[in-house]
């Protein structure tokens, strides 16, 4: 019984680090309803160059603005370049677009960092091991639950309490009526893409300390992203806390049975939703 | 083993359709423009198989590289590029290492030149199948090497043994790739699972004692699976048990789940199996979770660049074997002869995933200097002639009843950081492994080569 609570637990905390990896993906589909496949490229962006600044540095803090700063340059760069010209096309376009970036990021990372793995330790306070029950469990991913709730609450705030939110959603309805009000969509749309990307690149740098750094690393975390983001509903924030957890859950508490069916299952259940509820858990029918 | 066969089935049908259309349109153009080859061809019976006769006539010699420049193993695969470029370099500059490996090496091959012609195989069988493909047919190759999985090698040296052209892997750790899935025209130069753990299972019961309890992290495929079972088998034999066994998909990136299954065991002794990347994570991981304080840790087949990747602080005490390690320069001249060379060209140490890239063109080289030519059935007669190489590993030849490698490997433990001597001193040698003591009992793997033509 204390293996399903330690599993229990475990999905919890693995949930909500994916639902902050999967943020960066809601935030740009949810709002601009671009698919950004380069997600996971920004992601590694941001952890590496995390890595580097918090080695320049010795500060992770410092490390968490830098990497997210990098991946955030990144995002607007990539908006002023290429994305503006998508918004209108067909979802195959961005997709397509997108995943072509991101291949340009990862071989640059590659290029620039080679393809051995890199290892980020915790900060100082993130260091040693808590013993909850008989459980041994690092501080630092007990760390993350609090560093993912406050982020996740800040971006749900900027995004849907603000009249920024507010403006980029009317946009998508109708971007020509909202530059006839005389408000600057455009520049609103390259804000969002670039809080996308820097979400992305933030969640790079708290996931550094978990797992070793690789430049291929992104591509399984755009899988589990997607996967977070189809079962909560797509552009719900309280739908993506929901799918990470219940993501997370699902690969803890199948690997407690047999590891071997934990990623089979994370796949059932994302198919269940789309047969049962299309628009997802937490997702409004009908929207974009 | 099961989804193996499925990749292969699926691979086989489009690949055989194009190599017939392919091999057709060759044969038609061989006809026209080179009648000459076509009546020698006739005269000595041979007909034209893989690149033959067009790759033996040009200026110089192709081989075509599959190395896995992207994807889980990318570091390894940029490793092999570097070995492969100076076996290259040596053979076309005539370097005097080459009469210390073998007297059949002789500047060039058969007089000509090498040339590389390379692809990225990206760590995935479908995309190493299209680039060997490429490479026979439309650049000539008369030789096709590199992997890391063992899933990628198999694909491979099943796509060359059609084309009939000789395959040799970089790394490829899987008991099937000279097992039930060896080839006529495949070679394994390198160690595997079955040797590795048949060695590494009595040192760490030396060194950690008997009646340990094993957990084992593998990964979902052909390698990790074999491994796992090898070790299973040698360690049981030296009084360990098996406590449990996770197996988690290749590219796993968080083991939070497994190595708290592990926890909730008495397991004394984590077997790692992962390989590159993913076995830098599963130990990382593992400290995190405090299982490094209480369990020692073994593995069984360790890649390339794992000692960085981790660090030598969670590396100290660790047992495991790697294909080549820089220090058996002590034991062997000629891996003296071959650190130098390696650092004189590209910076750092050799690990071995260089070391088997180099050695592949080597064992290639000499077999057809041997042969007197370029036909691929007296190529692969002539690497299974027994021929014996002395490379930076001792004495190398190939078995011929199976086509795996004779080759020596070193059982390391990992030094504590204050004992290292310089910051590429990660590890103490406990026993350079003899390869023939170590080998399968031929039959054991179920290997049965096919034709010649």
């Amino acid at each position: 019984m204390s293996l399903f609570f330690s599993q229990l637990f475990n999905g919890l905390t693995t949930g909500l680090l994916l639902a902050l990896i999967s943020t960066g993906l809601t935030i740009i589909y949810g709002t601009l309803g671009v698919i950004n496949f380069a997600h996971g490229a920004l992601f590694v962006v941001g952890g590496y160059a995390g890595y580097t600044v918090y080695g320049l540095t010795d500060s992770f803090v410092l490390a968490l603005a830098g990497g997210s700063a990098v991946a955030l340059a990144c995002g607007l760069v990539m908006e002023r370049g290429l994305m503006r010209k998508f918004y209108s096309r067909p979802p195959e376009d961005q997709i397509l677009v997108t995943f072509g970036l991101s291949i340009i990021l990862i071989e640059i990372i590659r290029g620039i960092y080679g393809g051995v793995s890199l290892s980020v330790s915790p900060p100082e306070w993130g260091m040693g091991i808590a013993r909850i029950g008989s459980l041994i469990y690092p501080m630092y991913r007990l760390e993350t639950l609090a560093i993912a709730a406050v982020t996740l609450l800040v971006l749900y705030f900027i995004l849907y309490r603000t009249s920024l939110g507010l403006v980029v959603r009317a946009g998508i309805e109708d971007a020509q009526m909202v530059d006839a009000l005389g408000i600057n969509i455009k520049r609103a749309f390259l804000v969002v893409f670039g809080l996308g990307a820097m979400a992305a690149g933030f969640a790079g740098v708290v996931n550094s300390p978990i797992v070793a750094l690789t430049p291929d690393m992104g591509f399984r975390y755009l899988v589990e992203s997607f996967v977070v983001v189809v079962i909560g509903g797509v552009g719900s924030f309280p739908g993506a806390i929901v799918g990470g957890i219940i993501a997370g859950e699902i690969l803890s508490l199948t690997a407690m049975v047999n590891p071997q069916y934990s990623d089979v299952m994370l796949f059932v259940a994302m198919a269940l939703v789309l047969v049962f509820r299309p628009q997802g858990l937490m997702g409004q029918e009908g929207r974009e | 083993m099961k989804d193996n066969k499925t990749l292969g089935h699926a691979l086989q049908t489009p690949v055989k359709r194009r190599s017939v259309l392919k091999a057709g349109a060759a044969g038609v153009a061989g006809g026209l423009l080179m009648p000459g080859a076509a009546r020698v061809a006739l005269a000595d019976d041979k007909k034209p198989l893989g690149a033959w006769p067009a790759g033996a006539e040009g200026d110089s010699i192709v081989l075509g590289l599959t190395v896995d420049l992207t994807g889980p193993y990318s570091a390894q695969g940029a490793a092999q590029q570097r070995g492969y470029e100076l076996a290259v370099e040596h053979i076309n500059n005539g370097d005097p290492i080459l009469k210390e490996i073998s007297p059949d090496l002789k500047k060039g091959v058969l007089g000509k030149p090498l040339k590389i012609v390379s692809a990225d195989a990206e760590t995935k069988p479908n995309t190493g199948v299209q680039s060997a493909t490429r490479f026979i047919h439309d650049d000539k190759a008369m030789m096709i090497s590199g992997s890391t999985s063992s899933a990628v090698a198999i694909a491979l040296e099943k796509v060359c043994n059609r084309e009939h052209t000789p395959y040799f892997t970089a790394i490829s750790g899987s008991n099937e790739t000279t097992g039930v899935d060896c080839q006529r025209y495949g070679f394994r130069p390198c160690y595997f699972a079955y040797m590795a753990c048949k060695a590494v299972a009595p040192v760490a019961a030396k060194e950690l004692g008997k009646n340990r309890k094993a957990a084992y992290l593998t990964p979902d495929y052909t390698y990790g699976h074999t491994t796992t079972q090898s070790m299973k088998e040698f360690t049981e034999k030296e009084g360990w048990t098996t406590v449990t066994n996770q197996v988690h998909p290749l590219g796993a990136k968080d083991y939070s789940s497994y190595l708290i299954n592990i926890a909730n065991t008495d397991a004394d002794v984590l077997v790692c199996v992962a390989y590159g990347a993913d076995a830098a994570n599963a130990i990382k991981q593992a400290k995190q979770f405090g299982l490094l304080d209480k369990m020692k840790v073994v593995v069984p087949y360790s890649s390339a660049y794992i000692e960085e990747e981790v660090g030598a602080d969670l590396m100290a005490g660790v047992i495991l074997a790697q294909g080549f390690w820089w220090t058996m320069q002590d034991k062997y001249p000629q891996a003296k002869h071959f650190v130098e060379a390696y650092q004189k060209k590209f910076k750092g140490m050799p690990r071995d995933s260089s070391f088997y890239a180099y050695l592949a063109v080597m064992v290639w080289a000499a077999a057809v200097e041997r042969a007197g030519g370029l036909y691929p059935p007296d190529v692969i007669k002539s690497l299974e002639s027994g021929a014996v190489l002395n490379l930076a590993t001792g004495p190398f030849s190939i078995r011929p009843e199976d086509h795996q490698g004779i080759v020596n490997f070193p059982v390391m433990r990992g030094k504590k950081k204050a004992d290292m001597k310089n910051p590429d001193d990660y590890y103490e040698i406990i026993q350079i492994v003899e390869g023939k003591d170590v080998l399968p009992d031929l039959g054991v793997l179920g290997c049965k080569l096919g034709d010649y033509v």
